[in-house]
């Protein structure tokens, strides 16, 4: 039997995902401030987290939901740390510009 | 249109929207709020993939601490003033990036409409974990027997996290004295 996910289209669901990941990608790529720069990479794990969700109601299995689990808490560690870092930069550097990322370059 | 499948619209389009102004406002205090709009539509599309214990997940996790966190961080840092980056990208810079990205989407969207995703289902259908308890309840069972071992790293990892979060950015006291 073919399988509904009760009305909501499986592609429909990936493409949204699709869509607010590349507009994430799009938002690292472009932007310079480094706080956005880190909202752009939530951005990018939350769409994963859908995909993951999706597939995991649409093949009937609870390892996607499982893998959204441990995604949600590592992204929070890790933009613990991220801004850490950034706090810890910003005393010197003043700034969040990433302009101003250059000792190693220098 | 069934109610499911509008608020399913609506919910996606909120998203879309609000990732877009995360991306494109020039304020990162707006950013931040257009985060938290991002933050509760996906909640909304999670409870309508039946996905309950992750929906709260979310709204707690990502809402509740990740976005404070970061407004806790403007507010240190005093970085409310709006970003000076928009006038000084190039715009064949932002035309290049915006151009793959698009082009990268349209090729994943053309995959999803001509893929046949695999009918091979699992033994969790709606009916079975209604039955066994709830879909928070399922999942738990399966985070505490299955997943135990992810489960107790991403306690370690948290820990670091946070032990190294709190390293990073405490003041270092001057210890220049010699003696």
């Amino acid at each position: 039997m073919v399988p509904l996910m009760e009305d909501i289209p499986l592609e429909s669901t990936l493409a949204v995902g699709a869509i607010i990941f590349f507009i994430g990608l799009f938002g690292i790529l472009v932007r310079r401030n480094l706080l956005i720069l880190l909202m752009c990479i939530e951005l990018m794990l939350n769409a994963v987290n859908l995909t993951f969700v999706a597939f995991s109601k649409h093949l009937q299995d609870l390892g996607g939901e499982l893998s959204v689990l441990f995604v949600i808490p590592v992204a929070a560690a890790e933009s613990a740390v991220g801004l850490g870092l950034l706090i810890a930069f910003f005393r010197n550097a003043k700034s969040t510009h990433t302009d101003q990322l250059q000792t190693l370059r220098d | 249109m069934s109610t499911k499948l509008f608020f399913f619209y609506l919910f996606s389009i909120l998203a879309i929207l609000g990732s877009l102004w995360v991306v494109l406002k020039k304020n990162p205090i707006s950013s931040a709020f257009s985060l938290i709009l991002v933050f509760f539509s996906f909640s909304g599309l999670y409870a309508l993939l039946e996905a309950h214990l992750i929906a709260a997940l979310q709204l707690l996790v990502y809402a509740g601490g990740i976005v404070v966190l970061f407004l806790f961080v403007i507010m240190l840092l005093q970085a409310d003033k709006p970003s000076t980056d928009f006038p000084s990208i190039h715009k064949a810079w932002l035309l290049l990036s915006g151009c793959s990205a698009l082009s990268l989407l349209s090729l994943l969207l053309f995959h999803f409409d001509k893929t046949v995703f695999p009918h091979s289902l699992g033994h969790w259908s709606l009916d079975q974990i209604e039955q066994k308890g709830g879909n928070t309840l399922v999942l738990s069972e399966a985070l505490f027997s299955e997943a135990i071992l992810p489960f107790e790293a991403t306690s370690l990892l948290l820990l670091v996290a946070v032990i190294g979060s709190v390293t990073m950015s405490k003041r270092h006291p001057s210890v220049q004295k010699k003696k």
